[in-house]
């Protein structure tokens, strides 16, 4: 195994010696190294084996004029870099004079303080082996999965750098580790099924294996019984990944960089303006303990933070880059990219009750005997998403429950507003749920339109 | 500019594919590759976004009885690269050894070279001002032509790819790729009716290609549909005969079909089509084509990743089943003869069987001919993306969409999803008509992003779910 790793120190002495032979006084830069490897079964046998050793590095000069431009490159040899920085120098000719990103003022401020060891990397005959294990027990845990044509057992160590030219350094170390078993079941005469589970963990030798196998089955099986679902208006329950995955695909409601852009459904207005019901509350929590993907630091090395977005029912914060910061007047949030045009995206979202408010509910999915739909999962959320509409349409896996009793439903989807969902949620269940996308519990949303093939 | 790959490679590359070959691997190829692409943003009247980006990197693929190690780097080093070997070889418990006699490779023979007569092309593509220039006439053109826009955007890429492959069956070839796409996208906005519409056009191995760009009728299309899309309706949903329209409304057969019509399905055990050559699988009317040779088309290749020239493949022919689209792999594993359609998104994903330009090939009718036969249902004028899963289900969005009602156009509506399974609905495209045209895309796979084009000409499928309010 390689140990593909930056200096800091020495990447920004030999940056600093080439951006002063090119008369270039101000810069910055994000970096990155990783070794990757990953392996893929099929039926006991590997599929195939893959390791990667990654190097890359984006950085950003301001010229004479003040304006900024930008080039990536994978080459880290001092030709590489003299050669990104002159890039860089001729695209900071097109700069965008009414936007002109500056270092972040929280560049050099602490970092928060994260728990996450670097954890041990088994190497790949031992992935191989717990995968084609994983493999073989889900494969005989029921007649109808006869493949799991989608699966992979990878771990990583990988180092994240920020730079820039007033001394500023951050680093970050960190390892990483997935399974996903996604099995495909058929039954004679019957339409095949697929579902399937992910987990994550600092290291491979972490990831609760047991856990996705036996979620992988249940997903799968469970759906093996479908019958159509007749199109119309019903009340449905999300589960927290599926609910995650919708107010992801419309976190441009959150970011101040689409807001200033105009392709947000909110604009500088709806900051204190009601935006969904008011027992709802949304935060985002990079630092949650349980993302394992935390960073303490964004692109421009502004330290990462917790930032509530929705407080009983209102748009309390945007996310925000140091120029977005900037042109509302407040602190950059922890939440940019790199680039000549900075991009802002939401890390880890928190839904929850608004503390001391109630939905007046007492909904239970396992519970409920009024007939509703429980949507586990949506598909195709790039298609089907209109973010700057507000639209959504989208394929999902679920059930129509009816008395108790859950009916897995064939091809089907849901469409709605985003706006007017948030505003219709009937209840959160108390429970809230650790999934790959962030935390949620239950929610239960009423009169969603379902088109089915009955 | 970076050093060009030549058959200066030559005695690097045999001692890498020697030392594999001797180690006991079945087939060894190396795959080297240098990438120069430039992305320009604008946005009303600025460009906001202009990024360069230089790569480069390795990818070291070795093969033991079936199985494969696969290994990326960005190190093309001598050491680098031998020690990316040796790591793909251990995967498959080889161990290099230096005993060159124990070797079947034969040597690298003279290169193959197809990019002698690309060497200058990224010369002559448009600079950083050319193309700023050309995408501010862009948003000039929309709001000049457009009403209620309250975003106007025009978008630049142009990616520009050397590759070097080498493998121990005596392959040895370099080409020259260059992809050029141009994008015009709006955003219209009158209370609270919104519209987004985006067109994207894209070539391959044309430099001048943004020079003769029609920029005004490009902006004219865009505000056109944003115009109409801003106070369309809702589309009622339910089963219904849909019309497809042709050039990107050949993402219905990419993602109905045409992707379980790879190797890698069959490998996987997801198409249902992997035991049906010779059947029939599709309506009578459908024929169906892959391959990478049209002029200027988004998919087209002078050689594939895996350094073999590509074909015109018949993938259906009057709806019966005739071939597979293969790679190296899917070769090896599936018994299915490459067809030239090894490809992957760049060094650091192993090539897969994947789709070039495929489309539906023209049929006998007049696109009024299949609006005329269909008393209620839908027209899809433009689409947007879709997905298939590993069952075979797909969908995909229709950003402009029209309801037939007594076989004539009536008013339009909007956020649709038609989804179906291929099984089900290749029999039920009926008719296709005689306007057949191609659009660029871009698709995302095993082996990640590549340039594709998807085609047809107007189609009828009798019944599908159309997903709506």
């Amino acid at each position: 195994m390689t140990n593909n790793t930056l200096d800091a120190g020495k990447l920004r002495n030999r940056v600093q010696t080439l951006a002063t032979s090119a008369g270039i006084r101000q810069w910055d830069l994000g970096a990155a190294c990783s070794d990757d490897c990953s392996v893929q079964v099929d039926r006991g046998e590997a599929k195939q084996l893959k390791a990667a050793q990654r190097s890359s590095i984006t950085v950003r000069v301001w010229n004479s004029d003040g304006l900024v431009g930008i080039t990536s490159t994978t080459d880290l040899t001092d030709s590489g870099l003299a050669r990104a920085l002159e890039g860089a120098q001729q695209a900071s000719a097109f700069g965008n004079p009414d936007d002109v990103p500056q270092f972040s003022p929280m560049a050099s401020d602490p970092l928060p303080q994260l728990d996450r060891p670097l954890m041990p990397r088994q190497g790949i005959l031992p992935l191989l082996k717990d995968l084609r294990a994983a493999e073989a027990e889900l494969l005989s845990r029921h007649p109808a999965i006869q493949t799991v044509p989608y699966n992979g057992l990878a771990e990583s160590l990988s180092t994240n750098l920020y730079l820039n030219s007033d001394g500023a350094i951050r680093t970050m170390e960190r390892t990483q580790a997935s399974l996903y078993l996604y099995a495909r079941a058929e039954e004679s005469g019957r339409k095949p099924r697929s579902s399937g589970a992910i987990r994550m963990a600092l290291g491979s030798s972490d990831l609760d294996i047991q856990g996705c196998i036996d979620e992988a089955v249940e997903r799968t099986v469970s759906h093996l019984a479908y019958q159509p679902i007749e199109t119309g208006s019903y009340r449905v329950c999300f589960t927290p990944e599926a609910f995650l995955s919708l107010i992801g695909a419309f976190s441009s409601m959150f970011s101040a960089r689409a807001v200033l852009d105009g392709v947000s459904l909110s604009t500088r207005e709806s900051l204190g303006q009601t935006l969904a019901v008011p027992f709802l509350s949304l935060e985002d929590d990079g630092l949650h303990p349980d993302h394992i993907s935390a960073s303490p630091f964004d692109g421009e090395g502004t330290p990462t933070q917790t930032l509530p977005l929705i407080e009983s029912g209102c748009l309390r914060n945007f996310l925000h880059s140091e120029a977005t910061a900037r042109a509302f007047g407040v602190k950059p949030t922890g939440h940019a990219g790199l680039g000549a045009k900075v991009s802002v995206g939401p890390d880890w979202f928190v839904v929850g009750t608004t503390p001391g408010q109630t939905s007046g509910q007492e909904l239970d999915h396992t519970r409920e005997a009024d007939t509703f739909v429980l949507i586990e999962d949506l598909s195709a959320l790039h298609a089907g998403v209109k973010a700057t509409q507000g639209s959504f349409s989208l394929p999902f896996d679920g059930w129509l429950v009816k008395g108790g009793e859950r009916i897995s439903v064939e091809a089907a989807t849901v469409a709605g507003d985003i706006r007017s969902l948030l505003t219709s949620i009937l209840h959160l269940e108390p429970t809230q749920e650790v999934t790959h996308r962030g935390v949620a519990p239950h929610v239960w949303v009423e009169g969603l339109s379902i088109t089915g093939e009955a | 500019m970076t050093e060009s790959f030549s058959q200066a490679w030559s005695s690097t590359l045999q001692a890498l594919l020697q030392r594999g070959s001797g180690a006991g691997a079945d087939l060894v190829e190396v795959f080297l590759e240098h990438t120069d692409h430039l992305g320009l943003l604008a946005e009303q009247e600025r460009i906001t976004s202009v990024n360069p980006t230089f790569a480069r990197g390795a990818g070291i693929r070795v093969f033991l009885n079936g199985r494969d190690g696969f290994v990326s780097t960005n190190d093309l080093s001598v050491d680098g690269l031998t020690r990316a070997l040796d790591q793909a070889l251990a995967m498959l418990n080889l161990e290099a050894n230096g005993l060159a006699g124990s070797s079947s490779f034969e040597g690298l023979g003279v290169l193959k070279d197809y990019a002698l007569e690309k060497t200058s092309w990224l010369q002559q593509c448009p600079t950083m001002r050319d193309a700023s220039s050309r995408l501010l006439e862009g948003t000039s053109q929309l709001e000049r032509l457009g009403q209620h826009l309250q975003v106007r955007r025009g978008s630049y890429a142009r990616d520009w790819q050397e590759v070097l492959v080498a493998a121990s069956d005596g392959t040895f070839a370099r080409d020259i790729r260059l992809h050029q796409s141009t994008g015009l996208s709006v955003l219209a906005a009158d209370g609270d009716h919104r519209s987004s519409v985006g067109r994207r056009y894209g070539s391959t191995d044309r430099p001048d290609d943004l020079f003769t760009w029609n920029v005004e009728t490009s902006a004219a299309e865009v505000c056109e549909s944003a115009g109409t899309m801003l106070r369309a309706d809702y589309v009622e949903a339910g089963q219904m005969p849909v019309v497809l329209a042709n050039r990107f409304g050949g993402v219905i057969f990419h993602e109905a079909c045409g992707h379980l019509l790879e190797t890698t399905q069959i490998e996987r055990g997801t198409t249902p089509f992997a035991e049906q050559v010779g059947e029939l699988i599709a309506h009578p009317a459908v024929t169906a084509i892959d391959e990478g040779l049209s002029s200027g088309a988004f998919g087209s290749l002078s050689m594939d990743d895996e350094g073999m020239e590509p074909q015109r493949t018949v993938l259906i022919k009057d709806g019966v089943l005739q071939r597979f689209i293969s790679d190296r792999a899917g070769e090896l594993r599936t018994g299915h003869q490459r067809t030239g359609s090894g490809r992957r998104q760049s060094h650091a994903f192993a090539a897969a069987s994947r789709m070039r330009n495929t489309y539906i090939d023209a049929g006998p009718h007049k696109p009024n001919d299949l609006i005329a036969s269909v008393e209620r249902g839908l027209y899809c004028k433009s689409m947007g993306g879709g997905s298939v899963g590993p069952t075979g289900q797909f969908n995909f969005s229709v950003e402009e969409g029209y309801l037939i009602e007594n076989g004539n156009l009536t008013r339009p509506v909007k956020g649709a999803t038609l989804i179906g399974d291929a099984k089900d609905v290749m029999p039920r495209i009926s008719m296709c008509a005689d306007d057949l045209d191609l659009a660029a895309g871009y698709c995302g796979s095993v082996s990640g992003s590549i340039f594709v084009t998807v085609g047809q000409p107007h189609i009828k499928v009798d019944s599908i779910t159309v997903g709506g309010r």
